[in-house]
C-alpha cells in the first residue's frame, strides 16, 4: 500500500485468506498435485486427528489403537505417498519439500504430534532416499508405500534413531552411541554385522517396521561412521522400549528402543566398498543426516507458523463472544458486537500474533521452495563435476569454493551487466549460490519460527484469558503453546541452529547475496512504502556493518568478538538474521499476492483490502524485527568495551573544572557543553563514569538513528491492522471439534 | 443396453455452509456478502448424485461419468481439489453464476445445453443425476427443468437407492426408491435409459480422498477449466423483493423424564405455532 500525503479511508480486509490466496502467497498456484494434497491433509487434520484430540487421544502416553487409526487416514488420503516418486507407489514426481512443507502445516493447524508423526515416516526414509542404494530404495519405498486398490498388504512403517550419547545428546551430532562390529565375514560371502544402539525420544517406535540408525565403527575392520538400516524380523533385541513421557505431541508414539541385531553389510545405507580388508562405507553418517535434517528442518518450522495462523479465528471469536449473554451487552451495543475488540490492546496483539503466523510461514515455504529448486540441481552439479573427473571430497570443496567466489564476483557486478546472466545459466554456479542460501534459510526457519513462534503462541493462548489454558479452548491453543517448545527443541535444538547460522551466515557468497537483498527492499520501499521494507532494508545495513565489525573487533581484553567460541556474540546476531529473512520473505509473498491476485477472480473481489491488510502485517513485523536488529546490534557493538571509569588514569577525555575555568576566557560559554567535569576536589556527576565515546561506530549511530526515524508510520500500519481484524468477517464455527 | 450407463451429473458449488452468508443488495440483484471470497463445497445434493453415479458406474462395465457444473471457473476449480480425489468422472465447465438467487429456468438451460454438447453421450444409454433440491435454493425445480429441456420423461425426485436389476447381465432396468410422506418409499423399476434421477441423501458413505484417482481425473479437469465457455446466466424476469437469513431462534428447557410420545407432542404443538 502506497503512502500517500492526504490521509484516505483504506479498503478493509474482508474475509480470512482463502485457499486461493495462500496458493499465491506461496507459490502453488499452478500445481494442482499440491492444491489437492492440500485439501487431503486438512481433510484428515480436521476430521480424525482433530476428532481424536477432542476426545482425549492426547491424555495417554501409550499408542493406541485410536491413534494408530490415523495412520490408515494417512495412508488412504496420499499423506504417506507423498515423500515416495511415482514409480514407488507416489504420486507427485519430483523435489518433494513443499509438498511436505504443505502437509506439516494443514497437520500442524490442528494438531503438532500428528503433523510429527507423518513426517517421521519420511524422516526414517530419508537416508535411503537421500543417499541409499537404488536397491535399497526400491525395497524400502515400495514396502513403504500405501497399497493400492486391490493389494492387501500392510504399509511397512519407519523411524529414524540418531541420538548422540549422554551428555551430548541433541548438542553434538558428531558423537554416536551406538557401534557397528564385524560378527561374521566367511570368505567370499557377504559380511554379517552386529550392531548395539540405544536410541532416545525416538518418533514412531511404537509400531516402526524398520529403523535407520546411526552407528559408529566398533571394529577395525569397519571404517567410521554410517547409517545401517534395522528390521523388526532381524535376529537378536527391537525392544520398541518404554514410551516417553512427553507432555506434548502425544498423538506422536515415542520412546527410547535397544537395539542389538545382526544385519547383513547390505544396510549400510549407501552401500560399502572393501579396501584392503576394511569395510569403507560409502557415506558417514553426518553426511548422510546432513542431507535429511537440513530439508526436513524446515518442515518443523512451518508447524510452528501453522499453530500462530490457526489461532487467528479462534481469538477473534472468542474476542467478539465474550460478554454476549451479559445482560448489559444487548444486540447492537458496542459490548454485543465487537465484545473484547473494543479494546485496542487486545486488536493489537493479535495483529502481532498475525503478523508473526505470516513471517513464520513465509520464510518456511521459501525455504521450502529454495530446497524444491535445490534438489535438481544438485545432482546436475554432481554431474558435471563427475564429468570433469572431480571425486574425492577435497577436490568437490575445492571447484565449489572457487564456483562460490564467481559467482560472489558476478553478484557484485551493476546491474544488468551482461556477465551476470551467467548466474542463472551455469548451473555450477546456480547450485551454489542456491545451496549457500538454503544453508541459511534451513536453520534460520528452525530457529526463529519454533523459538519465537513459542513465544508468540503463548501470547495467543494468553489473549484466550483463562479459557486459553482449558482443554475446552476452541483450536486446542494452550496443547498447541506446549506443541512448540517441543519444535524449538527436536531435530536439533536452538543451540544446534544458531551454530550453524553462525558459521553460514558469514559465508561472502550468502553476504553478496544479501547486499542485493537491501537494495531490492530500497527498491520495493520506492514502489510500496507501506510495507515497511525502507525500515527493513536499514536494519539489514546494520546487521551487515555489525557482523563485518565484530569479525575484526576484540573485545575490552583484546579476545576475537566473532569467533566459534565466542557464542554470546555469533549467536544474537544470528538470531537477529532471522528476523530479517522472515519479514523479508513475508513482503515478498505480499508483493507476489498483489501482482497475481488479480489474475484468480476468487482473490480478485478482495484484493486491494487484502493487500492492505497483509502490506500493514509487513509494516508492523519490519518494525519490530528492525527494533530487535537495532538492539542486538547495538549491545555487540558497544557492549564489549569496557565503560570508562572515573577512577581511570588521566580520567579519561575528562574536563577538570580549573580547565574549563581558563578556557572559559578563550573560548565563552565552553563550560556549559563539559558533561563529564571534573571538580578541583575530584568530585565528579553521578553516573557510571565519564559517558562511553563512539570511536569507528559513527557510522552505526547513524544507522540507528536513520532506523529510528524508518519507524515512522508502523503503529498507523498496527492501527490500520487492527481495525480490519475488528471488521473482519469470519465463519460461524471452526471447521474442526474442539 | 449392453455397454454400460452414460451418467451426467449435474451439479455445482455453495459456499461453505460453516460460513457466515449475509444477504445483500447488488446492482443485479440479491446476492451472499463476499460470496467469491468464501470457500466453496460441492453441493451436497449434488456430491450425493455423484458418488452414487461414481458408484452406479463401478457396478455396470462399460458405465462413464460426466460432472456437468455451472458455476464460477474459479470457485470450480477449487472444488475440484477435493472432489476430484473422491470418484472418477469428466468434467464439463460452464464458467456462470452459481447463485442461489440465480432463475432455475436458465439454469436449467445452461445444463441442458452443456450436456446435450457432450461430445459421443449415448441418449439410449443416459441417466442423468442431479441434486433433489440445493443447499443454495431449495426450490427443487432445476433437474426437473433439465429433464423436460432434455425431453426425458422418466423422472424421479427425492431418490435415496438405485439398484441395477440384472447385476449380471443389465438390460439397463433398474429399480428406484423414491421418498414419499411418512419416511416410507416408493418403489418404481424403470425400463431403462433416459431417465433423471434428483437424490435426496441416497445411502453411500462420501469416498475418502484418494490422491491417485484425483492425478488421473485432473488430466482432463484442468484442460476443461481452461476451455470453459464464460456464459451469462440471464435473469428470466425473476426479481426478489427482499432476502433475508432464517432467523435463529433458541429456546431451551431443561426437562427430565418426558416420554418420547410428550416429546413429538410438544415439537408438533411448537411447530404448528
Amino acid at each position: 500500500m502506497a503512502s500517500t500525503a492526504t490521509p484516505v479511508k483504506p479498503e478493509l480486509l474482508r474475509t480470512l485468506p482463502s485457499d486461493g490466496v495462500r496458493q499465491i502467497q506461496w507459490r502453488f498456484a499452478d500445481r494442482y498435485d499440491l492444491q489437492m494434497l492440500v485439501q487431503s491433509a486438512r481433510a484428515v487434520a480436521r476430521g480424525p486427528v482433530a476428532r481424536l484430540v477432542a476426545a482425549g487421544g492426547r491424555n495417554s502416553h501409550d499408542w493406541t489403537p485410536a491413534k494408530a487409526e490415523l495412520l490408515e487416514a494417512f495412508d488412504k488420503s496420499g499423506i504417506t505417498a507423498v515423500f515416495m516418486e511415482p514409480e514407488h507407489g507416489g504420486f507427485i514426481a519430483g523435489p518433494k519439500n513443499l509438498a511436505l512443507a504443505l502437509v506439516a502445516f494443514e497437520l500442524a493447524w490442528v494438531d503438532g504430534g500428528a503433523a510429527t508423526g507423518s513426517l517421521a515416516g519420511c524422516l526414517a526414509l530419508a537416508p535411503i532416499h537421500e543417499r541409499g542404494t537404488v536397491e535399497q530404495q526400491t525395497r524400502y519405498m515400495q514396502l513403504a508405500a500405501p497399497p493400492q486398490p486391490g493389494e492387501d498388504r500392510k504399509p511397512w512403517r519407519g523411524a529414524f534413531c540418531l541420538t548422540e550419547p549422554i551428555p551430548y545428546v541433541g548438542v553434538d551430532t558428531g558423537m554416536l552411541n551406538g557401534k557397528l562390529r564385524i560378527a561374521e565375514w566367511k570368505e567370499g560371502a557377504e559380511p554379517i554385522l552386529q550392531v548395539e544402539k540405544r536410541g532416545r525420544f525416538i518418533t514412531n517406535i511404537g509400531f516402526a517396521n524398520f529403523v535407520t540408525a546411526a552407528v559408529d565403527s566398533g571394529d577395525e575392520r569397519i571404517k567410521g561412521s554410517c547409517m545401517v538400516i534395522l528390521e523388526e524380523g532381524d535376529p537378536g533385541t527391537f525392544d520398541r522400549g518404554t514410551p516417553t513421557r512427553k507432555l506434548v505431541h502425544q498423538l506422536s508414539s515415542t520412546g527410547d528402543p535397544i537395539f542389538n541385531l545382526r544385519i547383513p553389510a547390505s544396510r549400510i545405507v549407501g552401500g560399502y566398498d572393501v579396501k584392503d580388508g576394511v569395510i569403507v562405507p560409502r557415506h558417514s553418517h553426518s553426511e548422510v543426516i546432513e542431507a535429511v535434517f537440513r530439508r526436513t528442518r524446515v518442515t518443523v518450522g512451518v508447524m510452528t507458523a501453522a499453530k500462530l495462523l490457526s489461532a487467528v479465528e479462534p481469538v477473534i471469536r472468542y474476542q467478539r463472544g465474550r460478554f454476549r449473554g451479559a445482560e448489559t451487552a444487548t444486540p447492537g451495543s458496542v459490548r454485543y458486537e465487537l465484545g473484547l475488540q473494543a479494546r485496542e490492546d487486545t486488536l493489537h496483539r493479535l495483529v502481532d500474533v498475525w503478523a508473526t503466523g505470516e513471517a513464520g510461514a513465509a520464510l518456511g515455504f521459501t525455504a521450502a521452495r529454495v530446497f524444491d529448486e535445490l534438489d535438481p540441481l544438485e545432482r546436475e552439479a554432481d554431474k558435471i563435476l563427475g564429468a570433469r573427473g572431480v571425486t574425492s571430497a577435497k577436490a568437490r570443496a575445492k571447484l565449489q569454493r572457487e564456483a562460490a567466489e564467481r559467482a560472489a564476483n558476478l553478484l557484485r557486478l551493476p546491474a544488468g551487466h551482461p556477465n551476470k546472466a551467467q548466474l542463472e545459466s551455469d548451473p555450477l554456479l546456480r547450485f551454489v549460490l542456491l545451496d549457500s542460501l538454503a544453508d541459511v534459510l534451513c536453520p534460520a526457519t528452525k530457529l526463529w519460527n519454533t523459538g519465537w513462534g513459542a513465544q508468540m503462541m503463548r501470547e495467543a493462548v494468553s489473549l484466550m484469558g483463562g479459557y486459553g489454558i482449558t482443554e475446552d479452548c476452541p483450536g486446542f491453543l494452550g496443547n498447541k503453546w506446549m506443541d512448540a517448545q517441543l519444535e524449538a527443541t527436536y531435530e536439533g535444538p536452538e543451540a544446534v541452529q544458531r551454530r550453524q547460522l553462525s558459521i553460514t551466515m558469514t559465508n561472502p557468497l550468502f553476504r553478496a547475496q544479501f547486499q542485493t537483498w537491501i537494495k531490492e527492499m530500497r527498491g520495493i520501499a520506492s514502489d510500496r512504502p507501506g510495507t515497511g521494507a525502507c525500515a527493513l532494508a536499514t536494519a539489514m545495513g546494520m546487521w551487515l556493518w555489525t557482523l563485518e565489525r565484530l569479525q575484526v573487533s576484540t573485545d575490552a581484553d583484546g579476545g576475537r568478538l566473532y569467533q566459534s567460541a565466542r557464542q554470546g556474540v555469533t549467536f544474537p546476531l544470528a538470531d537477529a538474521l532471522c528476523w530479517l529473512l522472515a519479514a523479508r520473505c513475508q513482503i515478498l509473498d505480499t508483493i507476489e499476492l498483489e501482482k497475481r491476485g488479480a489474475d484468480d477472480p476468487a482473490v480478485a473481489e478482495g484484493l486491494p483490502g487484502l493487500v492492505n491488510f497483509m502490506s500493514d502485517l509487513c509494516h508492523v513485523q519490519s518494525a519490530r524485527a528492525s527494533g530487535e536488529v537495532s538492539r542486538i546490534c547495538a549491545e555487540l557493538v558497544f557492549g564489549h568495551n569496557r565503560h570508562p571509569a572515573w577512577d581511570e588514569p588521566g580520567y579519561r577525555g575528562c574536563y577538570q573544572q580549573d580547565e574549563l575555568d581558563s578556557l572559559e576566557g578563550i573560548i565563552p560559554g565552553i563550560g556549559s557543553y563539559g558533561l563529564d567535569v571534573i571538580g578541583n576536589d575530584g568530585s565528579h556527576p553521578k553516573k557510571a563514569g565519564p559517558c562511553a565515546k563512539c570511536n569507528g561506530a559513527e557510522q552505526f549511530l547513524s544507522l540507528q538513528t536513520k532506523l529510528s526515524t524508518c519507524l515512522t508510520g508502523c503503529r498507523l500500519s498496527k492501527d490500520r491492522a487492527a481495525e480490519a481484524i475488528s471488521k473482519l468477517m469470519i465463519p460461524e464455527a471452526l471447521d474442526y471439534p474442539a | 443396453m449392453t455397454n454400460g450407463y452414460h451418467i451426467v451429473v449435474c451439479g455445482s458449488v455453495v459456499p461453505d455452509p460453516l460460513q457466515t452468508l449475509e444477504p445483500v443488495s447488488t446492482p443485479t440483484g440479491p446476492a451472499l456478502k463476499n460470496e467469491m471470497m468464501l470457500p466453496a463445497v460441492l453441493d451436497p445434493w449434488a456430491a450425493h448424485a455423484l458418488y452414487e453415479a461414481a458408484n452406479l458406474a463401478s457396478k455396470v462395465a462399460g458405465s462413464k461419468v460426466w460432472l456437468v457444473s455451472v458455476g464460477p471457473k474459479a470457485k470450480l476449480q477449487q472444488v475440484m481439489m477435493t472432489i476430484a480425489q473422491r470418484v472418477s468422472f469428466e468434467l464439463v465447465p460452464v464458467d456462470a453464476s452459481a447463485s442461489g438467487f440465480a432463475d432455475s429456468h436458465s439454469t436449467a438451460a445452461l445444463l441442458a445445453e452443456a450436456i446435450q454438447s457432450i461430445p459421443g453421450l449415448d441418449r439410449a444409454r443416459l441417466l442423468v443425476f442431479g441434486g433433489w433440491e440445493s443447499a443454495s435454493r431449495g426450490a427443487g425445480a432445476t433437474m426437473q427443468l433439465v429433464g423436460e429441456r432434455l425431453g426425458i420423461l422418466d423422472q424421479f425426485q427425492g431418490v435415496d437407492q438405485l439398484r441395477v436389476l440384472d447385476d449380471a447381465q443389465p438390460d439397463g432396468s433398474f429399480e428406484v426408491l423414491e421418498r414419499i410422506e411418512g419416511g416410507r418409499h416408493q418403489v418404481s423399476v424403470c425400463a431403462g435409459p433416459p431417465a433423471l434421477l434428483g437424490w435426496a441423501t441416497g445411502n453411500l458413505p462420501e469416498p475418502r480422498n484418494n490422491p491417485q484417482i484425483g492425478m488421473a481425473n485432473m488430466r482432463t479437469v484442468m484442460p476443461a477449466l481452461q476451455k470453459a465457455k464464460s456464459l451469462p446466466l440471464p435473469a428470466g424476469g425473476l426479481h426478489f423483493l427482499s432476502a433475508s437469513p432464517p432467523k435463529q431462534q433458541r429456546q431451551t428447557r431443561v426437562v427430565k423424564d418426558l416420554s418420547p410420545a410428550q416429546i413429538a407432542q410438544e415439537i408438533a404443538e411448537w411447530i404448528g405455532k
